[in-house]
């Protein structure tokens, strides 16, 4: 920077002083968060289009119809599939966020012999390609139940837990990044400060560091969650008997032709997720 | 900057590893890292880096008959990943990775500014709409995708209905479709870091750059862009380093015809069934990747001012 | 065609042996809109369809039958025949089932529930090299697995099956003698043929003007179908089908002829439009593609639903591919898995599957037993002429020499 620091720290603070309006920038800006939106969104309501499409194939519209819907509703496999992708989801979810802002804390504020050993290692589960990580943890988890059945008679499965744990390991990372982005350049006068006033490391962390922290979490944990729901190569591999996930139901049915009812799957667990985040937005807003 | 708290691990004690560790651990700090860091370390180590310890020694094994592990160890799968053919595609795997990352900045360091700013309670939920269509299915997004860019699907029918143009554009199976498929697939990962950073951004620290003067780009580059640096490294990272591996979106949206090292190393463990060599490939990735990854971060995301 | 189609799936509603519901799928899977099968049933059927019994062979040996159903909503509409030599008390009251997706009626669990007592839990897999990875890695806990012709072949190799119990699979005399003792299994000892099929071309008759019996006007496309030509994305299929072509056999290894088949490739690349397995069915269908390499199964489903697609078997030669019931070693429920199969090769269980999976069916007894759909039957698409199973190629396993077809597959396709 030219400017010099002094310079603009003095000029920060009056600006600081002055009463601001927050505007969301000029039109170009504005019209670029909407143009990147129908981008995200443009394929999602073909997407939902198309579950009401009474032809089986998804190139041609030949009518409407609610019966993909009504298929769905009888699909027991796709069911019980979609509520093993929730369990794990949210499970993995919330151990991982977890983990990560840990790990992200630790590399962050602390310097320690094997740091750089420690970080680069954190980066191979993002690195590695999935299939290498599927066929090691499945040849590792393999190995490992059966040396625990053989020393303590004690026999586990692969299943919903394999599949949990795999996706954890694979999640973390990810977090502890997102995590890290924002604990860069992190004000710790704000810290020292609540200390100097007498409050402890817990409530200094809990009061302070937390909330200031939080975007960068919700950021990490929505990452994690989008990456549990949607796996399929880990997952395939991680998984026990009977415990189909939605991905792994789906991409099985592609040998034969997915139908609309996939859609129509999408749609719903769409439309829940937007109806959640609807609702809990208006109830922040009454607070 | 203040740099309080960075702790150094006793340098030169007496009694080997054990005793210092058990020293270290026992300091108030030590038991601090030691919370923060062991749950990170124990997944990683256990469900992670051991699994793939295996994997790598399968790297020096030999493909017996059939694709069964033949333990004659031996280096002949990493020479034969030497050959042009192979790191043609590797270079090329990079090439596409790189184009996105790029362009997943451009398009996300804007939309993550425009969220920053709005006001505060719409930001989790348009931080949530962002993830919102990528809870759906990968697989049905992916042939919506493709509905959209067929010869006879929707963008053609729709310049062909306007006149514009008179045969259809060849937009699917192409290189092109699979950046577009890609970019994306991982937008969300370069918007949610870029957004992390940004929000924290001082903007007061704008006003008062542009009171002294400073036209608005050198305030972007000068100010912002520094500050926000880690963000865009972060996203960088978590953008570019699937992209390389990926393999399902060059299958699908380039017709098989465009090749990437995901499609080389899947190829490798179930078609041709040669897992050493699936894994010697893996490892070259990998150690690439991560190298370069370590050094993008040291640059550019250690702030130290 | 269609027509035809939709006039067969009626009557056999009628007659009771199909139920209402899997008529409605079956007339949505060939295309027709909701609102005119709607119609049809009302002008047909009146409201509820009792399904009659069907007249099945009824005196095969002793044993009662089971589950005549009543009314749609009932779990099984299928009227089976049960054998007397399965002893009950040997069961589990689980069978873990690993299978390809819709590859298996949904009656035949639920009757083989009522039947048995034994709750059927199904996992589904998408590739053979996928299943292989899974059991090679160590996972199980599955009992009965269906792999393809040649990865039995590699399975037994590697020691992974478990030896069928004939004493158990009585049924195994349904099986028709054609489709016993393939190279791979020759006295069947460790799988049981369950459905077969051929990889061929599916075209547009009209569009093309002409009938077609070779593999030249595939891999030397006319104008017509250059750019709109779709080859699987298979290695041993694409390159398989190059080597036919030049009168090699689908399993030649020389580097000679090996080189030829790239070159043949490579020639025809600039007209694919794409490789794809699992799209080439919607492309023919949008009109993207004229020509597609395609399999059976899915070649029957897509003429059903466009006028004019015509397949074909090459004359100078087409794969033949059979997917097969085995049990992987170390399996929890041993006899439950060879009650199972027994199960499946019953006629009227062959036969629910055949009509529901559209592929040919091995089982002897339900075809003489007419439990087929004539449709199917008489389809030379699905059930080829003995003339031309004579011509048709197995895809064996090439042991070591994968990585030759592996090299060429990724030059060809990164050139």
């Amino acid at each position: 920077m030219t400017t010099s620091a002094p310079a603009l720290e003095k000029a920060a603070q009056t600006a600081a002083a002055r009463p601001r309006r927050i505007r969301l920038g000029p039109i170009v800006l504005q019209s670029h968060l909407a143009l990147t939106f129908i981008f995200l969104y443009a394929p999602i309501l073909i997407l939902v289009i198309f579950s009401f499409n009474a032809a089986r194939q998804q190139t041609v519209w030949t009518g409407f119809t609610f019966d993909w819907y009504a298929q769905m509703v009888q699909d027991a496999k796709a069911i019980n599939a979609a509520k093993n992708s929730a369990i794990i989801a949210v499970i993995s979810t919330a151990v991982s966020t977890v983990i990560g802002t840990l790990t992200a804390l630790a590399l962050d504020r602390y310097r320690f012999r094997g740091r750089t050993a420690f970080e680069g290692a954190m980066y191979l589960p993002i690195i590695v390609p999935e299939i290498v990580m599927a066929i090691a943890l499945l040849v590792f988890f393999n190995f490992g139940f059966g040396l625990l059945e053989q020393w303590t008679k004690i026999q586990l499965n692969f299943g919903l837990g394999t599949i949990t744990v795999a996706h954890i390991a694979f999640s973390f990372p990810f977090v502890a990044v997102v995590v890290r982005a924002r604990l860069a350049d992190f004000d710790r006068r704000l810290e020292e400060a609540a200390k100097d006033l007498g409050a402890n490391e817990w409530q200094t962390f809990r009061r302070v560091t937390l909330p200031l922290l939080m975007p960068g979490i919700l950021a990490g944990a929505l990452l994690a969650f989008t990456l549990s729901i949607d796996d399929f190569v880990i997952t395939f591999f991680t998984a026990g008997v009977g415990s189909t996930t939605l991905p792994l139901e789906i991409y099985g049915r592609v040998r034969r032709g997915v139908t609309p009812e996939v859609n129509a799957i999408s749609t719903v667990l769409l439309v829940a997720s937007i109806a959640l985040v609807l609702s809990s937005t208006l109830l922040q807003r009454k607070r | 900057m203040a740099i309080a708290d960075r702790v150094e691990a006793p340098a030169e004690e007496p009694g080997g590893l054990p005793a210092r560790l058990l020293r270290a651990i026992r300091t108030r700090t030590g038991l601090q890292l030691g919370g923060l860091l062991g749950p990170g370390a124990f997944w990683l180590i256990v469900f992670f880096l051991l699994p793939l310890a295996v994997v790598f020694a399968y790297s020096f094994a030999t493909r017996g008959a059939y694709g069964t592990i033949k333990w004659t160890l031996t280096l002949e799968n990493y020479r034969q990943f030497a050959d042009w053919l192979y790191v043609k595609v590797f270079l090329f795997s990079l090439l596409i990775a790189v184009l996105t990352t790029v362009i997943c900045l451009v398009i996300g360091y804007p939309f993550a500014y425009v969220m920053s700013r709005a006001p505060r309670r719409w930001r989790n939920g348009l931080l949530i709409l962002v993830m919102v269509p990528f809870w759906t299915n990968f697989l049905v997004r992916t042939y919506a995708i493709m509905l959209l860019l067929r010869s006879e699907g929707l963008i053609n029918s729709f310049l062909r209905s306007i006149g514009l143009i008179d045969q259809p554009l060849n937009l699917l199976y192409t290189p092109g479709a699979v950046v577009l498929g890609l970019v994306y697939g991982y937008l969300p990962f370069m918007i949610l870091p870029l957004y992390a950073s940004i929000e924290k951004f001082d903007f007061s620290l704008v006003e008062a750059a542009q009171d002294l003067g400073a036209s608005t780009r050198r305030v972007f580059l000068r100010v912002m862009l520094p500050l926000t640096m880690p963000g865009v490294v972060a996203g960088s990272i978590l953008v570019f380093i699937p992209t390389v591996g990926a393999f399902v979106t060059p299958d699908l949206l380039g017709g098989g015809k465009v090749v990437m090292i995901g499609n080389l190393i899947q190829q490798q463990f179930l078609t041709a069934r040669h897992w050493p060599f699936g894994s010697a490939i893996s490892f070259v990735l990998m150690a690439i990747v991560l190298a370069s990854t370590l050094i993008y971060f040291r640059s550019g995301g250690e702030r130290t001012v | 065609m269609a027509r035809q189609h939709t006039q067969l799936l009626v009557r056999a509603w009628l007659h009771g042996s199909i139920s209402r519901r899997e008529l409605i799928r079956r007339l949505a899977l060939a295309g027709m809109s909701m609102p005119a099968i709607a119609a049809l049933l009302a002008a047909c059927g009146g409201s509820s369809a009792e399904s009659q019994p069907s007249p099945t062979g009824s005196d095969q040996g002793s044993g009662g039958t089971v589950g005549t159903a009543t009314s749609e909503e009932e779990a099984s509409t299928l009227n089976v025949t049960m054998p007397d030599y399965i002893d009950r008390s040997k069961l589990s009251s689980e069978l873990h089932l690993y299978n390809w997706s819709e590859y298996l009626s949904p009656d035949v669990p639920n009757a083989f529930e009522a039947a048995y007592g034994v709750r059927v839990i199904e996992d589904t897999y998408a590739s053979n090299e996928d299943l292989l990875a899974k059991l090679q890695g160590g996972a199980s806990g599955y009992d009965v697995i269906v792999p393809s012709d040649y990865m039995v072949g590699v399975m037994i190799q590697l020691g992974m099956l478990e030896p069928l119990d004939t004493e158990i699979i009585q049924s195994f005399a349904n099986i028709d003698p054609a489709n016993l003792g393939a190279y791979y299994d020759p006295d069947n000892t460790y799988s049981m043929p369950y459905l077969w099929g051929t990889t061929g071309v599916l075209y547009d008759v009209n569009l093309l003007g002409e009938e077609l019996d070779s593999w030249e006007p595939v891999f030397h496309p006319s104008s017509e179908v250059q750019g709109k030509l779709v080859m699987l994305d298979d290695q041993r299929e694409v390159i398989g089908a190059a080597l036919m072509s030049l009168g090699y056999s689908v399993n030649e290894t020389s580097d000679e002829a090996l080189q030829k088949a790239k070159a043949v490739l490579m020639e025809q690349k600039p007209y694919v439009t794409a490789y794809s397995s699992q799209n080439n069915d919607d492309m023919m269908l949008g009109g993207e593609a004229v020509m597609a390499h395609m399999w059976t199964g899915d070649a029957l489903l897509t003429a059903d639903q466009k006028e004019g697609l015509k397949y074909f078997l090459p004359k100078e030669g087409a794969v033949i591919w059979q997917d097969n019931l085995a049990v992987p070693k170390g399996a929890p429920n041993l006899y439950t898995a060879m009650a199972f199969i027994d199960f499946m090769n019953l006629p009227e269980v062959a036969a629910a599957n055949a009509n529901f999976v559209w592929y040919a069916s091995p089982n002897k007894a339900a075809r003489d037993q007419g439990l087929i759909e004539d449709w199917i039957l008489n389809n030379p698409a699905v059930y080829p002429s003995e003339e031309v199973i004579n011509r048709l190629q197995w895809i064996e396993d090439v042991g070591d020499d994968i990585s030759k077809y592996d090299r060429i597959w990724t030059e060809f396709k990164t050139a």
